[in-house]
This record gives C-alpha cells, structure tokens and sequence, in this order.
C-alpha cells in the first residue's frame, strides 16, 4: 500500500473563463493531518469538492487509493464516496432530524446493521466529540460549535479513510476553536483517518498539521511541514503567514496612482 | 438596437431550454432507480403527510364555498328559465371538469408547490444536499423522489376530495337554502354526469397538473441561487410559473377532451 492516499497530478480548473487553478499537483499522505491554507477566494473549498468529485476538473488526475477519481462512473464514484467524509463549514446537519437520527443516517443508509448496533456506534461517536448529552436535541437548538462537533460525529460514522475539514475553525470562539483543533488532531490518531484541512486560520493550522500546502494565484506556492514554511524564502508565504496587509499581495486594489488623482481634483 | 434586443431575446430563450434541460435530468435522475421499497416507502409517507394531507384543510374550505357560490350563482340564473333542477349537474359538472382540478392545482402550487421549493433550497444553501452527496447519498433519489410521487399521488386525490366538498356545499346552498328538489339535485346529476367523460377527463386533468406543478416546484427548488433572495425568488416562480402552466395545459386538456 502507498504511503499517498490522495495524488493530485497537473489539475486545471476553471470556472467560466477564470482560471482557479492552472496546472497544480499535490499529494496527502495517509494517516496524516494535511493542510491547504490560502487568502480567502481562491477556491479553497472547490479543490475539496474536485476531490469529492462533485465538479470535474478540466484537466488532471485525481487518484485517491489510485483511483482518477474525475473519470468514475456514477456507481464507483459513490463507492469511492463511502470512504471518504467532508465537514462542511455549516456543519450541514440535516434540520429535519435529531442529532442521533443525523449521525445514524449514514450508517442507516450504507449498512443493514440492526438498530442495537447503529444505538452503540451513534453513541460512540457522540461521545467522542462529547455530544451524547445532546442526541436528542434537533440541530437548531445546537450552537455553531456544537453543530460542527456533531457533524463531525456524522462524518466519521462509518469509519471513512480520508476526512476533508471546511475552515473548521471560521466562526468559531476560542473555546470552541481550541475542541476542534485537539478533535482533528486526536480523531487522526485514534482512527487512522488521513485529514485534509483547508483553513486560513495560520496558527491552528500550523499547530496540528504535519504537512501544509499554501496556495495562490492559481498554484502551490510554497510547502512543507510547519517548520520548514516558517523558513520559507517566498515572501508572499512569508505575508500569509505573518498577516501583514501589504506586501506581494498588494493592500491597494489596483487603481491610477493617488498623487495624478488628486493633482486632477486641484485643477 | 435591434441587434441588441435581438441578442437579448436569444440568450433569454437559451436559458429557458437550458432550464428546461436542466429540469428534465433532474426529474429522470430521480425517478430511473431500482426500486428500494425498504428504504422508500416510509419517506414516502412522509411526503404524502406533509405534501398531501397538510393541504386538506385548504382544499376542504375552498371546495366547499366554491360549491355554495356555484349554487348561488347558478340558481339565479336557471331560476329565470324554470331550470332549478338542473343545478345539480350544473355544480357536479363545472367542479368536476373544470373547477376541481383547476382550483386543486392553484390552490396546491400556492400551499405546498411554494413549501417544497423553500425547503429544496433551504437545504441547498445549507449545504445539505452537497453533504447528503458526500455521504454518498443521492439527493435527487433520497429526496426529490419521494416528494415528487407525493405530489403526484396526493393531488388528483385533493381533487376528488375538492369536487365532492363542492357538490355538497352546492346541495347545502341550492337544496337546504333556497329550495330546489333534493331528489332532483342527485338525480339530475346522476343522468347527466358520464363517468368516461366527466369524471375520468377530470381526473386525467388534475393527474396532469400534479405532475406539472410537483415538478416546477422541485426543480425551482433544487436550481435555485443559494442565497435568501434567491430561494424567494424561486418561490415566487414555482407559484406564477405553475399557475400559468396549469392555466395553458388545461386550455389544451378541455381542447382535446371536450373541444370536438
């Protein structure tokens, strides 16, 4: 078995006539937290999607366990599917269920287990990211933490190989933020899992990922583990990971220069 | 000018097709399955309960005062031409050929044709249905397909229940108000009413405009621009879109059933 589970070779994407990403490759190693980081608007959450095979790439492979995951058929993709999870960033609970029914609806679709056996792994899960208290509660009584642990739950009730994480820290306060950062963590080890986080929050990201990728203008730019990132020579990786507003991604928007403006405005 | 208006109208038609387009492999993605009885039936259910007998009390009300209007109305006139006994087929005949059916589905595209195309995408800009998908659960057959048999089960069903509502309501106005003959009232209608022509014709209708109005509401739904002014806007539509449908379909359905 390969140490990559997930192989991204030469991926061109484009929406309309925007290019969102020209020619890019990157690997995630199994049983390893991953992490893609970038500014806001790059299409963060569409590489997750192309490798959930929810869009199609227009150029590229996508193998996960060697499989190009763009040129499946609808019955392999959704097989290939049953082994891998994503967390949206709103969690996606399904409003119409309990939290138990949410975190059982995977199991209860994929599996002809008896409902004994669903009851202990719902609560297994549950307990795990701490929410057996709140299996009876309908997800709009949960705060937004608590949504995204027991989605969380829901994701990993079938035991998938590959969890891809949504900015699973946006919105979120530190307490809450600080759950899910050891959740992702220890869920890797105790399972096995092999997590993709895509999130541009740079120190929890940088805490708990053993490999990250940052990505601009269309490409990797810079990678490596947190450390060697640090050292990095790119300064525009420098500016994204110190937050500092100017530099090579410019704090101005493209515009004539301001003296010439205001000298017109004189005359 | 012109070209550009020409332009206009040119892309304004291919969005129309493509919605269309887009329409059609929605609804055959969700119906072409194995059947799965085990994991479909009781998600059927559930979609009748809400789709179809929510929608009771609204049929049920408007049946009956459209009924009593009929009566009122038709009586003034038949009273003039001696006719009153002809009021029973009078009633049955305009609710079950034209009324029943028609009403039915504009009163349904407004109760439940607009509530499934909130909900539809409701949970698409919650991202629910991308989440069912990741989960390797087919939204259109997990939830498009049970809805969209809901509706076309329950709303010829809401129909018959409509005209017979109206019948009886045209008996409480014409009979136990003003006065005609209730033997008279059953039946003259019972000579009149062909049950191939009348009934069947009427039946045949509102099956039509079930599946009309189910489909615009879903697919409204499920194409909607995930965002709060979009989902209203798709609700709007569902309602005018399938309101104005029902109202040409039935044209062409009265046309060929009744026309020649």
């Amino acid at each position: 078995m390969s140490d990559i589970l997930v192989d991204i070779q030469h991926l061109t994407f484009k929406r309309g006539d925007r290019v969102i990403y020209d020619d890019m490759s990157m690997q995630f190693q199994r049983g390893k937290v991953t992490a893609i980081m970038g500014p806001s608007g790059i299409g963060k959450t569409t590489l997750l999607r192309l490798i959930g095979g929810q869009l199609k790439p227009e150029q590229g492979k996508i193998l996960i366990n060697g499989q190009d995951i763009p040129q499946l058929n609808r019955k392999d993709l959704y097989k290939a599917r049953q082994k891998m999870s994503m967390l949206f960033q709103s969690g996606a609970m399904f409003s119409d269920m309990s939290v138990y029914d949410n975190v059982a609806f995977p199991i209860r679709e994929h599996t002809r287990l008896p409902e004994e056996i669903i009851r202990l792994m719902v609560l297994m899960k549950l307990e795990a990211v701490g929410l057996r208290g709140a299996r009876d509660l309908m997800p709009a009584e949960l705060s937004g933490g608590m949504a995204r642990r027991a989605a969380l739950a829901r994701a990993i009730a079938l035991d998938p190989q590959l969890i891809m994480y949504d900015e699973p820290f946006a919105g979120q306060d530190p307490i809450s933020m600080g759950v899910i950062v050891r959740l992702i963590r220890s869920l890797n080890n105790a399972l096995g899992l092999t997590s993709v986080v895509v999130s541009h929050d740079v120190n929890e990201v940088m805490s708990i990922a053993d490999y990250v990728y940052v990505v601009a203008e269309q490409k990797v730019i810079g990678h490596g583990t947190p450390e060697e990132l640090r050292a990095h020579p790119s300064a525009l990786v420098q500016q994204f990971l110190q937050g500092e507003s100017d530099g090579p991604v410019p704090f101005h928007f493209k515009a004539a220069s301001y003296s010439a403006e205001l000298m017109e405005l004189a005359k | 000018m012109i070209v550009d208006k020409l332009q206009q109208l040119g892309q304004k038609s291919i969005a129309k097709i493509q919605g269309m387009g887009r329409a059609t492999i929605m609804l055959f993605g969700a119906l072409v399955a194995w059947p799965t009885p085990r994991k479909s039936f009781p998600l059927l259910l559930k979609q009748l309960y809400v789709v179809g007998v929510l929608s009771l009390l609204i049929i049920l009300v408007s049946g009956l005062f459209i009924g009593m209007v009929l009566a009122l109305q038709g009586y003034t006139v038949l009273s003039k031409f001696g006719a009153e006994q002809m009021l029973g087929p009078l009633v049955a005949l305009s609710l079950l050929r034209e009324l029943g059916p028609v009403v039915t589905a504009l009163l349904f595209a407004g109760r439940a044709g607009s509530a499934l195309t909130a909900e539809i995408g409701l949970m698409k800009a919650t991202e629910q249905l991308s989440g069912m998908e990741m989960m390797a659960v087919d939204p259109l057959r997990r939830i498009i397909a049970p809805r969209f048999w809901a509706g076309v089960i329950s709303m010829p069903l809401l129909a018959m229940i409509f005209t017979a509502v109206g019948i009886l309501g045209g008996h409480l106005v014409g009979v136990d108000w003003l006065g005609v003959d209730g033997g008279g009232y059953w039946s003259a209608m019972q000579a009149n009413v062909d049950f191939q022509q009348d009934i069947m014709n009427g039946v045949i209708k509102s099956a039509v405009f079930a599946l009309i109005v189910t489909w615009i509401a879903l697919h409204k739904g499920f194409d909607a621009v995930p965002t709060s002014e979009g989902i209203s806007q798709a609700t709007t539509q569902t309602v005018v879109t399938s309101s104005l449908a029902v109202l040409g379909f039935d044209f062409i359905l009265t046309a060929v059933m009744f026309g020649g």
